[in-house]
């Protein structure tokens, strides 16, 4: 029975809030993420994209248990995530760890990097000082890091290898699965190339899944088994990377597609969106989309789409995709 | 928003009323009001009498409830050591606290701010490092040493100004530049603080970029927005108006509500200290009610959300 | 050649870090023609940034700059404040990266932009309010008249862009030089961004400067791109040249380490080591220790920049061989 590492059905975040001016505000609900569905087996890797207020990054702190669930299910190995702050929760940080998008600030600025990397060691109580050492050293081997990096401090230390250092902590513990929220996108282009080609490496070597979260269409083509496009809170669309950046068949993936900016662009005309990414505190009626889509009819105002199954076993939120 | 006020008065209410009960406590567990006021070889049965009299024998929370429910119509008790009701006692020496708080008020906006823009804008020059120095000594130095340096120089030394009482213009000088060079040396730090973070922000380039000279970019961008901490903080300072000078009038003999404090706490002149502490307390929380309310409308980002 | 609009000659820039003197920019040469539109792509440390910048005098006390900026007859190096406040904005306009924290908080977009008309065109009023309007909607900001009303605060990133475009505009200058003006925005705000700038430059006949990381960006806007690395220009040629046969194997390298999003997946090909700090260059090409072309020679010197065909320039000794 192949059992999802990861599975998530029907996420919904969704927080109140007050908005409007000081003098006279009203309540409204913040519709973060608004039924988010996945499943990741072991090994491979989802890729995560949309712009800024589609909620990646809400999904991937309620995967890892650091935001409580308005409603929906998640579970790891099978298992219901338990309460964040629980021992089984803790516990479950073992299997699975997070890398974030800005390193120095995932780094504690007063203490060697060696020692932080040791540091799940000594929470989980694994081995001797000693041999926690060595696995350490080990471990930053095989991010590419030497020896003497281990008494380094992150200041010393260039964005590429910070990264790294982060790398190697959160894969001390020998987890299965890593979420990654954008973990390139605060890095030069030409060490973007290196670290991604290290998450693939680690990949083949230690079997590890990724939720790979990011707004980088290319990079996320390049290391994903499969990509889900969000838009205000939802999946829209979702399927295999090539194909689906290749031919994309909803509305908003074809204007995100057409966004990238490309050297040969040839006679590809560009889709270019009007007006702004909308609040998700003001989520439109029927499809998200539809205030913005090129092609939308009556029916899109009127009715959500689900995501629905088309030809090539990609899954498309639409109500005109065939 | 109403509820927002609303809540806001309650928990100013509540302050008061905790910093008022905190001093009732306190002054009764420390020294008997009645051997301080009688002499010390009055007859048992005389200080019996005042002890009754003053309601002193009842146990303490008897008389705290008997306090609050008059303070909640309006008597809040009578002087131990005049008989005149505390609130007129006090009210009475509130203008010659003002006398001396309110130029020193003006005094430090008039030489802190000045002194904290101008530091900022020539950033590790020597004006800057000299402004910087003489304003930690300003907020170091407590302030009865300060006086006491003055009325040394200024006094005995030159024999310019007087030491201290209260007849004429002249007696208020010093207490006035005592209280005014703290005061003046925290808005320095703070408005310089404020000016470099300003001046560091990618709005200022802009401004430059767009072909504004500098002196309209400090004067146009960078200074409406450095107002914006710095006037906060003055509003706290206001606070400090009524309450801000027990030890400088102490020390120049000023005839105002800090002095009479320090009296009253010797005598524990009971009524007189609470009532003073009550309207210290009051000062201090409407201030910072106005300065939250004036933070919310002087910066247009907390004015409305963003859309 | 007709005289360029803007001749950067041998632009140096040292910034005084107190204890020691760190070099930033070590001589770019670039000659902008006018209405040309050129990007300047690089990495951090690279001084695609601090180029402009110091053109403008917009560097502050603490930077030292050396070397010619020729625009309109006069030399902006060493210009007095008054000569360089009145080609600000008026002939060369900048924008910048985060638009939202470009434009002052607590003045609405209108007072901004009016502050701009009456200095660069010295209106007032009505007339500077109706300008103001008309500009906002020239960058297709809707409901003109009242976002006008506006507080920066209260306008998405990419409405903040356009305002500063039409801030730029306000003064009609000949040259614009945006700082990497989409980074900060989302993929499809970015497009609209840049189709504007596009728009403006076929309306006006207005030079472009674009700066970016992003070849990609610069690719699909720009006649021509500039390739920075480490406080110099290692390569100076026209867009298709730059992808189809780039002659400095650091464009290489920056080429084969961005992935496609279309045709088969290929391993990327990561450019090793790290962009060396200014203060701690190598000796010799500052690209040498990270180049797969290395040899000692690399090491002797920094190589000038070589004209290879016209308008082609590159830094590098292997240059003539990279194109046979």
């Amino acid at each position: 029975m192949n059992e999802p590492l990861l599975q998530a059905d029907g996420l919904v975040r969704h927080y109140q809030i007050r908005r409007g001016s000081r003098l006279f505000s009203q309540a409204a609900i913040l519709r973060a993420v608004d039924g988010v569905s996945f499943a990741l087996q072991p090994g491979r890797t989802l890729g995560l994209v949309g712009e800024s207020g589609c909620g990646k990054t809400t999904t991937a702190r309620l995967v890892l248990g650091l935001l409580p669930l308005t409603a929906g299910e998640i579970r790891l190995q099978g298992e219901t995530l338990p309460q964040a702050g629980s021992a089984r929760w803790r516990d479950l940080r073992r299997v699975m760890q997070m890398v974030y998008q800005d390193p120095l600030a995932a780094l504690d600025r007063r203490i060697a990097v060696g020692r932080q990397v040791m540091e799940p060691l000594t929470i989980h109580a694994i081995g001797t000082p000693a041999e926690r050492r060595d696995k350490a050293q080990a471990i930053l081997q095989s991010v590419g890091l030497q020896g003497h990096h281990f008494d380094r401090y992150p200041h010393e230390l260039s964005g590429g290898q910070r990264q790294r250092i982060v790398l190697a902590r959160a894969l001390i513990l020998s987890p299965r699965l890593l979420v990654c929220d954008e973990p390139i996108s605060a890095l030069d282009v030409s060490i973007q190339a290196q670290v991604v080609n290290l998450l693939l490496d680690l990949q083949a070597q230690m079997g590890l899944a990724y939720l790979f979260i990011s707004h980088d269409l290319r990079m996320v083509r390049q290391v994903s088994h499969e990509v889900a496009v969000m838009y205000l809170g939802r999946i829209v669309e979702r399927g295999d990377p090539d194909r689906l950046f290749a031919a994309p068949s909803h509305p908003y993936t074809r204007a995100l597609v057409s966004a990238i900016p490309v050297a040969h662009r040839s006679a590809r005309q560009r889709l270019v969106l009007k007006g702004d990414p909308p609040n998700p505190v003001d989520v439109p009626t029927g499809c998200a989309f539809h205030e913005r889509c090129p092609i939308a009819v009556a029916r899109c105002r009127a009715e959500t789409p689900v995501l629905r199954p088309v030809a090539d076993g990609r899954h498309v939120a639409c109500h005109l995709a065939a | 928003m109403m509820r927002y006020l609303a809540g806001r008065l309650l928990r100013a209410l509540l302050t008061i009323f905790l910093v008022v009960t905190f001093a009732f406590f306190v002054l009764r567990l420390s020294g008997d009001p009645a051997l301080l006021i009688m002499s010390v070889d009055a007859p048992p049965e005389s200080i019996e009498a005042f002890r009754k009299s003053w309601g002193l024998d009842q146990p303490v929370w008897m008389q705290y409830l008997a306090y609050i429910g008059h303070a909640l119509t309006g008597d809040l008790g009578n002087s131990m050591r005049d008989g005149r009701p505390a609130i007129q006692l006090v009210l009475e020496r509130v203008p010659a606290t003002l006398v001396i708080t309110v130029p020193a008020f003006f005094l430090k906006i008039a030489i802190g701010v000045p002194a904290g823009i101008y530091a900022a804008l020539h950033r590790n020059s020597f004006a800057d490092r000299m402004t910087m120095l003489l304003s930690v000594a300003g907020f170091t130095m407590p302030s009865f040493v300060l006086a006491l340096l003055l009325v040394l120089v200024f006094s005995v030394q030159l024999g310019w100004l007087p030491s201290s009482g209260s007849e004429g213009m002249t007696n208020a000088i010093l207490p006035i530049v005592t209280l005014g060079a703290a005061g003046a040396a925290i808005l320095a730090r703070f408005t310089r603080s404020a000016m470099l973070e300003v001046l560091g922000q990618p709005y200022i380039r802009a401004a430059s970029a767009k072909g504004l000279s500098w002196r309209r970019v400090v004067t146009e961008h960078a200074l409406p927005n450095a107002a914006i901490p710095t006037t906060t903080i003055i509003g706290f300072m206001v606070g400090t108006l009524i309450a801000g000078a027990v030890v400088v009038e102490s020390v120049f003999a000023w005839p105002g509500i800090g002095r009479l404090l320090v009296v009253s706490v010797a005598n524990r002149d009971l009524a007189v200290v609470q009532t003073i502490l009550l309207l210290v307390a009051a000062t201090m929380v409407t201030a910072n009610i106005i300065v939250d309310f004036l933070y919310g409308w002087i910066d247009p980002r907390m004015r409305t959300a963003p859309r | 050649m007709s005289v360029p609009l803007i001749d950067i000659r041998g632009l140096t820039v040292d910034f005084d870090a107190g204890q020691r003197v760190v070099r930033a920019l070590h001589g770019v040469d670039l000659a902008i023609q006018g209405g040309e539109a050129v990007g300047l792509v690089g990495e951090s440390g690279s001084g695609k940034s601090v180029t402009w910048l110091a053109a403008l005098g917009l560097l502050g006390v603490r930077a030292r700059i050396g070397g010619e900026v020729l625009f309109e007859g006069r030399n902006l190096v060493g210009a007095p404040a008054g000569v360089l406040e009145a080609v600000r904005g008026a002939r060369i306009a900048m924008i910048f990266q985060d638009p939202s924290s470009s434009l002052n908080p607590v003045y609405r977009v209108g007072q901004q932009l009016v502050e701009a008309l009456q200095l660069h065109r010295g209106m007032s009023g009505a007339a500077a309010l109706a300008e103001a309007a008309r500009l906002l909607d020239r960058v297709g900001i809707a409901d003109a008249a009242r976002r006008l009303r506006d507080y920066p605060h209260e306008l998405s990133g990419g409405m903040n862009q356009r305002v500063m475009i039409a801030m730029a505009l306000s003064g009609q200058p000949q040259i614009l030089i945006a700082d990497e003006p989409t980074t900060a925005l989302d993929a499809t705000i970015q497009a609209q961004i840049l189709e504007l700038l596009q728009e403006i430059r076929r309306d006006s006949a207005m030079a472009l400067v674009l700066i970016s990381h992003d070849l990609g960006v610069v690719a699909e806007n720009t006649d021509r791109v500039c390739v920075m690395y480490a406080g110099r220009i290692v390569e100076d040629a026209p867009i298709d040249t730059i992808f189809e046969t780039p002659a400095h194997p650091y464009t290489s390298g920056l080429l084969a380490a961005l992935p496609d999003l279309e045709g088969p997946r290929r391993r990327l090909v990561a450019i090793p080591g790290v962009v060396p700090e200014p203060s701690n260059l190598p000796p010799g090409c500052s690209f040498a220790p990270r180049c797969p072309e290395f040899e000692r020679a690399c090491e002797a010197a920094v190589p000038p920049a070589i004209e290879l065909v016209r308008g082609h320039r590159a830094a590098c000794i292997h240059a003539r061989s990279a194109i046979v």
